[in-house]
């Protein structure tokens, strides 16, 4: 095994000399007294190993050492990862004793001594490959696949699997035989290197079926698909955070993986927190027994930062392999690709715009490639729908983050500092916003099929809709109230009218904060039927107060259960003031 | 800080730069401090047996002989009860002629907590202020910038919340302070008779710039002793963080690095992540509150310190004068507290959010009305009213210089909305309507 030498430290980049072959991205424990510290090979110059450090480096001397692994920074998979929090390199924070984070302390994900009920899948005689089902186990209520290690790359006999029964995650549950006749142990875990991709699924299409979130500004009028992929960039104080949280709480998944890197640990508190109490919609059980948060705070070590976003991704794909929907969620991207600045400027590479690494835009764009929704190899289907939050300096969109990933992402939802201030929520903006999506003929098939066969004409019609109020906005600004013909303020207040009842929506309140297809359908069509019409209207200071009547009704609507008494009532009530006032 | 027998001294400089300078040394670990020439300075890299310290005092007549003696340790701080009432400098010596302090000696700049064992804040520090107290509560825990101009009133209106807010110590960490302004605290605190209950820790303008570097870890080692060793609602004041970034930078130009953005090292976020995650309420009730004070360069908010601030603290105060009423207030547009929602509502009188809810979109239309009559538009009756309304709101409410209870902001807001609106204008809940909106 290669060991190694300290030779130079500058905050947390290491320089070792290493006694023998040493790989890039190869972990090593720096002896630190008694404590260990993980590192991970970064650039390799000759006998020098430059490696970032997973801890505080205070006290580290040249001439201590370091010893290799041989690995890359690996996760543990296996069951009993549901409903943990996790740090950035995948300890289990609940497991680590002080309250402060002491340094060399790595906790395992896992648990050894849990007992799980195993049911066989595959039978003595089966040729096997790497991902396909061994067994299961129920975990909580996900049905946990075992599966054939993905490290292993040929193809296998099943020689004996164990019969149903409880075992602990080291025992052996099955035993493969490779081509030379050797046998090989499996048990209900197994490791992977973050960084690479889990691929062992037989197909990848282009993503085709909508991912419901419950928010009408995107289910509505800029659809995630599943495996899609999208991001959601915005100023600090627009309201990223609590528009994630909303799609979490209300996202049709199977599962949520919450990579909070960098975050405010306050705001990590809160999932904590509400998680645990929550209601899941689908299933009545609680929200955290479908989701797993790894998080790095913002004060958490920089390079393990970095790791937390690969941490999550790496278990959404095993999870994947299992059938399962999983929506993973990063908040956010940014302090994800400043944690690859600060290293990139501590080894005194020659910086690219905005100091950020010259590949930074291929290490986002092939990390987006890693979602995606798959065929596996006994005919069930998986997905990682993918989204991230993106925080441009100073809210400019222009910056080099913000630009990589739109390039990569195909929904983009741009939270609008001005929708913000004026407390349109979600202040995701509906003219920059769009999701590519919309143009796979095969998504639109699939939307015209499964809602109704002009849904998708009745979307671009409403984008067009919120397009020409803003449009009419602007010319009554110049030109003031009464310098603008009538139908400007009709066609301005009809957008107000779409985006009032459509887009924004109250993510407080118990009806209004999440709304399932069949009913954003029912409302979109209502809506739509008002903007059709002709109205009368004599002067423009009569367009405001009918607009606001309607608006108000339509409100009520939200906040009432769908289609019952009261519902139909304001119904009834609306139909009739729209007809009061229809042009004959 | 004496040398000690057989500790070895070396006396050759390879290197000297206005911050930092390397001398061939072994034995050497990362973050330790040493003196150069009686000057403390402190590990910051090291490559082979080529170690560069930077030198807090600067490296003015610095020679390439100078003795450099290491400690072998980080900086630390001497903690125990002994700190109240107390000056400091930023290497913890006092600076008001009093005694050592006796106590446990702990490495400044230590390890974070961790995320599970920290409590949801939920409890209300109430200011007096109804910028902060109606729109922007703050709560135990939280940690808050004050984004001001350079010429706006940040110290003494921070020196006002520090002495009206509820907590068991207030520790001041002053970076850069003018002697003025140093004064101004320490005849603010003694006048009010709470000297006792004070920490402070003061690198001011007439000190040396890199010395400011470990003023607000002194501060929060303190913090962290009262919070978590006694229990107590800690209170930090930081003030200047924009001083301490320029510091930071000059550490990272003299080393060479490449900068980042505005010029700032690329730890920056880090950096200052390390120092507001400080910020916390334990579960057994003691807490670190920090508020803290960015001065901006013409309201530019976009620059990198505000910017990185902004996505690590928990909000922002911005303070800005209304000159119609010629008083401070704090702005109800662009100030922020994100943990407010934890309390209003629950911790105060259910009808808060509402109310103030309401009172920010009526002084919105305020400012609406306002562009109007600047554009030559004409006002209308609700324009009018709404004006009127904004400016008794900003002078009875608003202003910083008035001092009433959260009750007492409510129920002046009510009065207000009476005066100028109809029940209907004012759209509240009707709940609320009924119990606040007087008969007749």
């Amino acid at each position: 095994m290669t060991t190694g030498i300290v030779k130079g430290i500058i905050s947390n980049l290491v320089q070792v000399e290493v006694s023998g072959p040493v790989s890039q991205n190869e972990i090593c424990y720096i002896n630190l007294g008694k404590e260990k510290l993980m590192a991970e090979v970064i650039k390799v110059v000759g006998n020098i190993a430059n490696t970032q450090v997973f801890e505080s480096t205070r006290g580290l001397k040249p001439g201590d050492t370091v010893e290799f692994t041989n690995h890359m920074l690996e996760v543990k998979l296996g069951p009993g990862m549901l409903s943990k929090n996790l740090d950035g390199l995948q300890g289990d924070l609940n497991k680590r004793k002080g309250v402060y984070l002491t340094r060399g302390e790595y906790t395992d994900p896992l648990d050894e001594d849990s007992i799980w009920k195993f049911t066989p899948l595959a039978k003595t005689g089966d040729i096997v490959s790497a991902g396909d089902w061994l067994g299961s186990v129920p975990e909580s209520w996900v049905t946990h696949k075992i599966m054939v290690p993905f490290v292993l790359k040929d193809e296998y006999t099943v020689k004996s699997v164990v019969p149903e029964g409880e075992y602990k995650i080291n025992d052996t549950i099955a035993v493969l035989t490779d081509k030379e006749g050797n046998d090989i142990d499996i048990t209900m875990i197994q490791k992977w290197p973050v960084k690479i991709p889990i691929l062992a699924y037989v197909e990848k299409p282009r993503p085709f079926k909508l991912l419901e979130t419950g928010v009408r500004t995107m289910d509505t009028l800029n659809p995630m698909v599943e495996g899609g992929t999208g991001f959601i960039p915005g100023p600090f104080g627009a309201g990223k955070t609590v528009l994630e949280h909303s799609i979490s709480k209300n996202a049709d998944a199977d599962m949520i993986i919450m990579a909070a890197c960098g975050e405010r640990a306050n705001e990590v508190v809160e999932l904590f927190v509400e998680f645990p109490e929550l209601d899941d919609p689908r299933t009545g059980r609680k929200l955290m027994e479908r989701t797993i948060i790894v998080c790095n705070t913002s004060n958490m070590p920089v390079a393990a930062r970095e790791a937390s976003v690969y941490t999550a991704m790496t278990i959404a794909e095993y999870y994947r392999n299992m059938g399962l929907k999983v929506l993973l969620l990063a908040d956010s991207t940014s302090r994800w690709a400043q944690a690859l600045r600060e290293m990139s400027n501590r080894m005194e590479e020659l910086p690219g715009p905005d100091a950020l690494p010259m590949d930074l835009p291929a290490i986002i764009s092939s990390f987006y490639a890693r979602a995606g929704f798959v065929y596996l190899k006994s005919g069930a289907t998986g997905s990682i729908t993918f989204i991230g939050t993106v925080s441009p300096a100073g809210g400019n969109l222009k910056e080099p983050v913000t630009e990589s990933t739109k390039k990569s992402a195909r929904c983009f939802y741009a939270l609008s500092q001005a929708r913000a201030d004026s407390k349109r929520y979600p202040a995701v903006d509906p003219i920059d916003s769009y999701s590519k999506y919309l143009e796979y003929p095969e998504v639109i098939e699939y939307l015209n099929k499964n809602v109704n066969p002009h849904w998708v004409k009745d979307v671009n019609k409403t984008k067009d809709i919120l397009l020409r109020g803003k449009e009419a906005q602007e010319q009554i600004n110049i030109l003031g109230d009464d310098g603008v013909p009538l139908t400007y303020h009709d066609r301005y207040w009809k957008s107000e009218l779409v985006d009032r009842i459509i887009l924004q929506q109250d993510g407080f309140d118990k009806v209004d904060q999440s709304t399932p297809m069949k009913r954003q359908q029912y409302m979109l069509e209502l809506i739509l039927g008002i903007c059709n019409a002709d109205f009368v209207f004599e002067s423009y200071e009569e367009v405001m107060p009918y607009y606001t009547q309607l608006i108000n009704i339509c409100k009520q609507m939200n906040y009432t259960e769908f289609q019952a008494l009261e519902f139909n009532n304001y119904e009834t009530e609306l139909r009739k003031i729209v007809d009061e006032r229809r042009a004959k | 800080m004496e040398t000690q027998a057989f500790q070895k001294i070396y006396t050759k400089l390879n290197q000297i730069t206005k911050a930092t300078c390397s001398v061939q040394a072994t034995g050497v670990g990362y973050d330790e401090l040493a003196t150069v020439s009686g000057r403390l300075a402190q590990v910051v890299k090291i490559i082979g047996d080529n170690v560069t310290l930077q030198i807090f005092a600067g490296t003015e007549g610095i020679g390439t002989d100078a003795e450099v003696i290491f400690f072998g340790k980080a900086p630390t701080l001497k903690v125990s009860d002994e700190l109240g009432g107390r000056f400091f400098n930023a290497y913890g010596e006092p600076i008001d002629g009093g005694p050592e302090i006796e106590g446990e000696e702990v490495e400044i700049g230590g390890p974070s907590v961790n995320p599970v064992r920290r409590k949801q804040p939920s409890e209300l520090i109430a200011t007096g202020i109804a910028g902060i107290d109606l729109n922007n509560t703050l709560v135990t825990g939280q940690k808050i910038p004050f984004f001001a101009d350079p010429d706006q009133p940040y110290n003494e209106v921070m020196a006002m919340v520090a002495l009206r807010a509820q907590s068991d110590k207030i520790i001041l960490g002053g970076m850069g302070l003018s002697n003025d302004d140093y004064l101004l605290y320490k005849n603010t605190f003694e006048n009010a008779g709470v000297i006792d209950r004070i920490v402070s820790f003061v690198n001011t303008t007439e000190d040396p710039t890199v010395e400011r570097l470990l003023v607000p870890n002194m501060a929060l080692t303190a913090a962290e002793y009262f919070a978590l060793e006694k229990h107590e609602k800690v209170l930090v004041l930081l003030t200047d963080m924009t001083l301490y970034c320029d510091a930071l930078s000059i550490v990272s130009n003299r080393m060479d690095q490449i900068p980042s953005k505005d010029s700032m090292p690329g730890s920056l976020y880090s950096d200052l992540a390390k120092l507001y995650e400080k910020a916390v309420q334990f579960p057994d009730g003691g807490s670190i509150t920090i508020i803290a004070v960015t001065t901006l360069s013409g309201g530019d908010i976009t620059h990198a310190i505000p910017d990185n601030t902004g996505y690590i603290t928990e909000g922002q105060l911005f303070l800005k004068r209304d000159t119609d009423i010629g008083k401070v207030i704090v702005d109800p547009f662009r100030s922020l507290s994100r943990l407010k929602q934890l309390v209003i509502g629950k911790k105060t009188r259910a009808d808060h959010p509402q109310v103030m809810n309401t009172a920010v979109r009526l002084y919105a239309d305020a400012a609406n009305a306002k562009t109007k009559l600047e554009n030559g538009f004409d006002l209308s009756d609700y324009d009018i009213r709404v004006l009127d309304f904004a400016k008794e709101y900003a002078d009875k409410i608003l202003a910083v210089d008035v001092n009433i209870s959260t009750d007492e902001m409510l129920d002046r807001t009510w009065t207000l909305f009476q005066k100028y609106f109809t029940r209907a204008e004012i759209g509240i809940k009707d709940e609320f309507m009924n119990l606040y909106w007087k008969k007749g």
